[in-house]
């Protein structure tokens, strides 16, 4: 009576399993497109990216720094950037930011909508919110698996896994900001006779966006996380550095890659909530 | 005057799918409010509520807070769809609107305006100011015209480029203001504008819209739970309690006629010096002096009615001042004419009778009430005064 009855046990994982195989043998061609897709964008972003010269971005850098907050604050980002380069890691870094990028890029396309949609429908908020809190609660190591499966190893699967744990935060942030605007603002709205695209594109997505920005700036620092991750399956960049510095228990090593991707999780962090911070320019909330 | 908005037996029932169906079953029955609400977990918003708005007409609903009255007045625009009952606007039925009439009516004929003023913060005045004709896609520099006269009339001008944080609650409520004359809208809808104002800003903004008020001629219904705004601003009140209108009529019926204890309970902290007129009090005068007559004549008058002054007016009835019967003994002038003093301040009639407090302080004698035509009406003497506020 102590340990769990064998009769009762009864395993979902057969059932995942089927959801995938028959993904794979009925959407097979879907998925390649998509990889075609993802990874034609991937190229160009990475490529693009090399083609700058390493100063121009470390001067962006500081310039952003200098315009979105102080002198000191510019060069601290600055030196962050530099100091990336020193330990080696800048192509790798250049890998990392496409990644993140792209994972972004999407998450926005698929989120925002999404988050307009749920706060307008009451059936699909109560279908999302219980699967978006399970996906911000699921092992990230749980995504790789089905993302090898659909897409093979390599940078594809890496985009659509970092996607995947990295959209909740948009979709909830984006859901909370249109939700949340005052119920006054709305009625006033409404009273002068605006259309419900007026509504959404004069009033509730401009009263909306700090929250927005806010789950823009979640969103892209869970890439950060989950990039590294995806080095499991494949993806370079700085999480491979870690990787390695694991398999061959290099502590200096893996320290060095793991300062690089704080370094890169700070300069995004701050540069994206300055550009949120210039964004509401002189807005502010009601009292 | 006729009836320019018609409210019959509007009844509106907040609620969704099944509960809602039950909750209008009971409502039918004559269930009370909390017996629906227990059952259902419906609110009944507006009971049965009938009444009439005269163009022009500055129409209060006053209530306390859950009385329904801010539930009520979103049935004139439809941000709440009255459950049953009929709207006509200038005879016009709007509860059956399609949805690009809907738009129409909220885009011309009506405005509202809201207590916590519902301002875009992330536009300016000027653009706050602009979005009614924004929406009605009026072409840029009308906007920008037609705000800026809004902006100039509540007296914002200089202010077009700030940001609502950056402004005073009684500012913010002047672009809420702004915003809704813009649009010269025929009907006015103001949900406790004041609500969210301290009293000094709130006296001045009620004065304002009375100035207001004769100046742009818009049908206004306004909502407020404070008993003295409503007695001070109001043509004619409603009083809602429950959903329901407990008494309607013109400020003084409030007082003369209180329909029951609520009522008489309700208007209990009504400061009357604020609400009551001078010609409500005032008391007819048994004798008036004619200007023209003789010294002797004004003499013996004074004394036949055994009192010490007596008023004086001219062949018009215009007031010209008072006589003492001290004078009218002393003096060897032929007329009366020669000897009216007139230090003392005459009194419109329309006016509130706080401000006659201060005339009958400096002043031994009664305070004249003139009309528009300056003409003697009567006067009020400071027995008057404290049986009326008593």
């Amino acid at each position: 009576m102590i340990q769990f009855p064998e009769f009762l046990e009864f395993s979902i994982s057969d059932f995942f399993d089927a959801i995938i195989n028959w993904l794979l043998s009925n959407l097979s061609e879907f998925f390649d497109f998509a990889t075609l897709v993802i990874a034609t964008v991937f190229n160009t972003i990475e490529t693009g990216l090399s083609f700058i010269p390493w100063w121009i971005i470390i001067i962006l850098i500081f310039y952003l720094g200098k315009k979105f907050y102080s002198y000191k604050m510019a060069t601290v980002l600055a030196l962050m950037m530099f100091s990336i380069g020193m330990f080696g890691l800048w192509d790798s870094m250049l890998y990392t930011i496409a990644i993140v990028i792209i994972s972004v890029i999407v998450s926005l396309l698929i989120g925002l909508p999404l988050g307009i949609l749920m706060a307008k429908n009451v059936r699909l908020e109560a279908i999302l919110k219980p699967i978006l809190d399970a996906m911000q609660t699921m092992p990230s190591f749980v995504y790789l698996i089905p993302a090898i499966m659909l897409f093979g190893l390599g940078r594809v699967p890496a985009v659509f896994a970092t996607t995947i744990y990295a959209i909740p935060p948009l979709i909830k942030l984006t859901y909370l900001g249109i939700s949340n605007v005052d119920k006054e603002v709305v009625e006033a709205g409404q009273s002068f006779g605006s259309t419900s695209r007026q509504m959404l594109f004069k009033i509730e997505l401009p009263q909306a966006i700090s929250t927005i920005m806010t789950g823009v700036n979640q969103t892209t620092m869970m890439a950060m996380a989950m990039v590294v991750i995806s080095s499991m399956i494949g993806a370079e960049g700085i999480g491979q550095e870690v990787l390695i510095s694991i398999r061959r228990l290099e502590v200096g090593r893996g320290f060095q890659a793991g300062f690089a991707i704080v370094f890169l999780a700070i300069i995004l962090d701050r540069l994206l909530q300055g550009f949120a911070n210039s964004l509401e320019g002189g807005i502010q909330t009601n009292e | 005057m006729n009836n320019y908005i018609e409210v019959n037996d509007v009844q509106l029932i907040f609620g969704k799918g099944k509960k809602l169906e039950k909750a209008k079953v009971l409502h039918k029955n004559g269930a009370s409010i909390e017996e629906i609400r227990e059952k259902t977990g419906c609110a009944v918003g507006v009971r049965h509520v009938d009444f009439n708005v005269k163009k022009g007409e500055l129409f209060v609903i006053v209530g306390l807070s859950g009385s329904g009255k801010s539930s009520l007045i979103r049935c004139f625009n439809l941000l709440n769809k009255p459950t049953y009952g009929n709207i006509k606007i200038d005879g016009k039925e709007i509860t059956t609107l399609n949805k690009k009439e809907l738009l129409d009516l909220r885009r011309n004929s009506i405005s509202m305006v809201f207590q916590s003023f519902g301002l875009l913060n992330h536009r300016t005045v000027l653009r706050n100011v602009e979005y009614g004709l924004e929406v009605k896609n009026e072409d840029q520099k009308i906007r920008t015209s037609t705000a800026l006269d809004a902006i100039d009339v509540v007296g914002l001008k200089g202010w077009e480029e700030y940001y609502p944080y950056q402004l005073s609650g009684g500012m913010k409520q002047r672009v809420g203001l702004a915003r809704a004359i813009a649009n010269d809208p025929d009907i006015l809808l103001m949900d406790e504008p004041y609500g969210a104002l301290d009293p000094l800003i709130r006296r001045e903004m009620q004065n304002e819209l009375l100035n207001l008020e004769d100046y742009i001629d818009k049908t206004i219904i306004f909502i407020t739970h404070d008993m003295n705004e409503a007695f001070k601003l109001g043509d004619r009140i409603a009083l809602m309690k429950d959903g329901e209108i407990v008494q309607l009529g013109r400020p003084r019926d409030f007082f003369e006629h209180p329909a029951n204890d609520y009522v008489k309970d309700f208007i209990a902290d009504v400061d009357k010096t604020q609400v009551l007129r001078a010609k409500q009090i005032m008391q007819d005068l048994p004798f008036i002096l004619k200007d023209d007559i003789s010294r002797t004549e004004a003499r013996d008058i004074l004394l036949s009615n055994d009192v010490k002054y007596g008023y004086v007016v001219d062949e018009k009835e215009k007031y010209m001042g008072y006589v003492t019967l001290e004078d009218l003994k002393k003096s060897r002038v032929q007329k009366v004419k020669s000897i009216i003093l007139n230090d003392i301040e005459p009194f419109y009639r329309q006016e509130f009778i706080k401000d006659l407090i201060p005339l009958l302080k400096e002043t031994d004698y009664e305070v004249p009430i003139i009309d528009s035509q300056k003409r003697l009406k009567g006067v009020v003497c400071v027995e008057s005064l404290l049986s009326a506020i008593s």
